[in-house]
C-alpha cells in the first residue's frame, strides 16, 4: 500500500524513581522492518515502546520519526498506531465504530470513515463483525480490531504491546501470522514488544533482546538463535546446556569433544559452554560401558515431532532435541552416550550469571 | 421402587429448603416495606384528611401547594440547588478521580479518606465551620441560596465518591485512555467520549444519589438561614400542617420515581448488552 518511515531511538533513559528501567536504548527501525522486542519483564522493552507511543517521557534520549524529532510530544500527536496486551476496545461502540474512532478524531468526513472503516475492518478478515460489540467477540476478533483501529488512522509506526498474550495458543499462532501477513501489505514499520521468542524468531525481520534496560543483541531470528552474542542471549533464546569445559585456543574442549568458539580470542582456561539441545545427539549403549559422555536417560517430554531427553551424566544433566521417532527407543532408565555436534559454541566464564527466562 | 423414592425424597427435601427461604425473604421485604411504607401512608392519610368530622377525602393540600408562593419558591431553590449540586460534583469529582487513576495512585487513599470525611462530621459541626465563610460571601460576593451548593457539594462526597469508584473499577481506565489517546483524542474527549459513557450507569448514580441529598436536606440551610425545600417544610408545619406534609410526601415520591427510572435506564442497557 506505502512504505513505512524510518524510526530512531536515540540513547534512550528512563528511571522510576532508584530504578533503571532503560539504560541507553538506541535503535534504529529501518521504513517497512518488523523488530520485535524480546526479553524477561522488567527488562525495559515495554518502556521502550510506551516512550515511542508518547504515553511516557524519556528522563534523557530521543525518538526521531520519519527524520522528525517527536520526543516531546504528547501521545495524541504523535501518529502512532497500537495495539494492547489488554482487550482495549471501547466497550459501548461497535467494531465499525471503534475502527472509525481515530479518522473522527482527524476530522474526516463520514463518508471516508466508514470507507475506511470498512477497508480496514476487510483488511483484518471481519467485514461481517461491523455491528458487534466488544462483548460480542472472541479475543482473537477483538485484537482483530483493535490492529484495524491502529492502522485506520494511517499511522507512520505500528506499535504491538504483546498483543497476543491473552489469547490461547492455537489462535496465538494464527494471529501472528496475520499480523505478519497485514503488516507486510501495508509496509508499515512496526514494534513488536513480547516475552515469547517463538512469536519473536516467527515473525520479525530482526529481533532485539533485551536484558536490564539495555540491548543485548540485535540481529535476523537465525543469527540471534544460531549466533547468540552474549550468555544472556543464549540462555533466554531457546534451551541451552551448560557445560564446563576449558577453553584451549580457538575451541573448548567439553567432556574429551572439541567444539569451535563463536568469538575466539577469550583466555585459556576453564569456562562453561553453551549447547544447544539439537546440538546433541543420543545412542544407544550397552550397561557396562563407560565414558565422559556416557550417562542414564532421566526423562523424555513429548513436543510434538521432536521430543526433549533428559540425559543424567553423574555431575550435571543434559537436554537432547531429537525426532520423536529417534527418542521413542530412549525410555527411562536407559544408558545412552551423547555425541556433541562441533556446532560454534558460545562460552561463558565463572561469573557470568545464569538469567532465568521469564 | 426405593431406588425411585429416595431421590423424590431428595427433591422434596430440597424443595421444602427453597421454600422456606422464600417464606423468610417476604418476611424480610413485608417487614422492611411496612418500615418504610407506614409513616409514608400515614402522612398520605394526614394529608388527604377533610376538615371538621366525617368530611370526606381529598387531595386539596396536594392542589393548594401551588398558591404558596414562599413554598414554591423553596421547591424551585432545592430543585435548582440539587442539579448545581450534580453538575459541579461530576466535574469536580469525575475528572479528579481518573487522574488520580491514571497517574497519582498513590494519593489515592488520601483523596478516598477526603471524600468519605464528611460522613463523620455531624452538619451542625460543618455549619459552624461554615458559617462565618457563608457570613463573608453574603456580604462580598452573593447571598443567594445557591452558594448552599458550596456546602452542599462536600456534604454529598461520600456517597458520590463511593459511586463513582466502583464504576471506574468496572472498566480499565488506562488501557481505554491510552488507546484513545493513541488514537489522536485529547484528555477532554477521553473523558467525555470514551469514560464517561462506559461508566454512565454509576455517572447517574452519584448524581441521583447528590439530588437525594440535597432535596432532603435540612440542617444546614436552616442554620445557615437559607429556605430551602425541607425548612420551608418545616415553618409550613406550624401555620398548615396538611399542606407542609403533602409537600413532604410529594418529594419523597418524586426521588421515588427518580430512583425507579434509574433502574430502568441501568436495566435497558443490561439488556441491550445482553443481546
Amino acid at each position: 500500500m506505502r512504505s513505512g518511515v524510518e524510526v530512531r531511538l536515540e540513547d534512550l533513559r528512563r528511571q522510576y524513581g532508584s530504578v533503571v528501567a532503560l539504560d541507553g536504548l538506541s535503535l534504529t527501525l529501518a521504513s517497512g522492518e518488523l523488530v520485535a522486542l524480546l526479553g524477561p519483564s522488567g527488562c525495559g522493552k515495554t518502556t521502550a515502546l510506551r516512550l515511542l507511543a508518547g504515553l511516557e517521557e524519556a528522563n534523557s534520549g530521543r525518538v526521531v520519526v520519519d527524520g522528525e524529532d517527536v520526543t516531546g510530544r504528547p501521545a495524541s500527536r504523535r501518529d502512532v498506531g497500537m495495539v494492547f496486551q489488554a482487550y482495549s476496545l471501547f466497550p459501548h461502540m461497535t467494531a465499525w465504530q471503534n475502527v472509525a474512532f481515530g479518522l473522527q478524531m482527524r476530522k474526516v468526513g463520514a463518508a471516508e470513515r466508514k470507507k475506511r472503516a470498512g477497508e480496514m475492518l476487510e483488511l483484518v478478515g471481519l467485514s461481517g463483525f461491523a455491528n458487534r460489540y466488544a462483548h460480542q467477540m472472541s479475543g482473537g476478533q477483538q485484537q482483530r480490531v483493535a490492529l484495524a483501529r491502529a492502522l485506520a488512522i494511517r499511522p507512520k509506526v505500528l506499535l504491538l504491546d504483546e498483543p497476543l498474550s491473552a489469547l490461547d495458543a492455537k489462535v496465538r499462532s494464527r494471529l501472528r501470522d496475520e499480523i505478519r501477513r497485514v503488516q507486510l501489505e501495508v509496509g508499515i514499520t512496526t514494534l513488536f514488544v513480547t516475552h515469547d521468542q517463538e512469536e519473536a524468531l516467527a515473525i520479525a525481520d530482526r529481533v532485539g533482546v533485551m536484558q536490564a534496560g539495555r540491548l543485548e543483541q540485535l540481529g535476523p531470528p537465525t543469527l540471534v538463535y544460531s549466533r547468540p552474542a552474549t550468555p544472556f542471549v543464549a540462555s533466554f533464546v531457546g534451551l541451552t546446556n551448560r557445560l564446563p569445559g576449558t577453553v584451549r585456543g580457538n575451541e573448548v574442549e567439553v567432556r574429551g569433544t572439541r567444539l569451535p568458539l563463536v568469538q575466539p580470542g577469550g583466555a585459556d582456561g576453564p569456562a562453561v559452554a553453551l549447547v544447544r539441545p539439537e546440538a546433541v545427539t543420543v545412542a544407544s549403549e550397552g550397561p557396562s560401558a563407560a565414558g565422559p559422555l556416557l550417562g542414564t536417560v532421566i526423562a523424555t517430554a513429548f513436543l510434538g515431532a521432536t521430543s526433549r531427553v533428559t540425559v543424567d551424566l553423574g555431575d550435571v544433566t543434559v537436554l537432547a532435541q531429537l525426532p520423536t521417532s529417534e527418542a521413542s527407543s530412549f525410555t527411562a532408565g536407559t544408558r545412552v552416550r551423547l555425541v556433541l555436534r562441533p556446532d560454534p559454541v558460545l562460552i561463558a566464564r565463572e561469573n557470568d550469571a545464569a538469567p532465568s527466562p521469564a | 421402587m426405593a431406588a425411585v423414592a429416595a431421590p423424590r425424597r431428595g427433591m422434596s427435601v430440597v424443595r421444602a429448603r427453597r421454600l422456606k427461604l422464600k417464606v423468610f425473604r417476604w418476611t424480610v421485604f413485608i417487614l422492611l416495606g411496612a418500615f418504610f411504607l407506614v409513616p409514608i401512608g400515614a402522612m398520605f392519610e394526614f394529608s388527604t384528611r377533610g376538615v371538621g368530622e366525617a368530611a370526606p377525602r381529598t387531595l386539596a393540600a396536594f392542589v393548594t401547594i401551588g398558591q404558596y408562593p414562599d413554598l414554591v419558591g423553596a421547591i424551585v431553590n432545592s430543585l435548582e440547588l440539587a442539579a448545581l449540586t450534580s453538575i459541579a460534583m461530576l466535574l469536580l469529582l469525575v475528572p479528579t478521580m481518573i487522574w488520580v487513576k491514571l497517574r497519582l495512585s498513590s494519593i489515592s487513599r488520601t483523596v478516598e479518606f477526603i471524600c468519605l470525611l464528611p460522613l463523620t462530621i455531624p452538619a451542625i459541626v460543618l455549619v459552624a465551620g461554615l458559617g462565618p465563610i457563608y457570613l463573608w460571601m453574603a456580604l462580598n460576593i452573593s447571598d443567594s441560596i445557591l452558594t448552599l451548593a458550596f456546602a452542599y457539594l462536600i456534604l454529598v462526597l461520600p456517597y458520590t465518591y463511593r459511586a463513582l469508584y466502583a464504576g471506574l473499577a468496572a472498566i480499565d481506565v488506562k488501557t481505554l485512555s491510552e488507546a484513545a489517546r493513541g488514537l489522536g483524542a485529547g484528555w477532554g474527549t477521553v473523558m467525555w467520549r470514551v469514560i464517561a459513557p462506559n461508566m454512565s450507569g454509576a455517572l447517574l448514580n452519584a448524581a441521583l444519589l447528590s439530588v437525594a441529598v440535597v432535596l432532603g436536606e435540612f440542617t444546614i440551610a436552616n442554620l445557615l438561614n437559607y429556605v430551602n425545600l425541607q425548612v420551608e417544610v418545616a415553618q409550613l408545619g406550624r401555620a398548615n400542617a396538611a399542606v407542609s406534609i403533602a409537600v413532604a410526601v410529594a418529594s419523597l415520591l418524586f426521588v421515588f420515581v427518580l430512583l425507579v427510572l434509574l433502574s430502568f435506564v441501568g436495566r435497558s442497557r443490561r439488556m441491550r448488552e445482553a443481546q
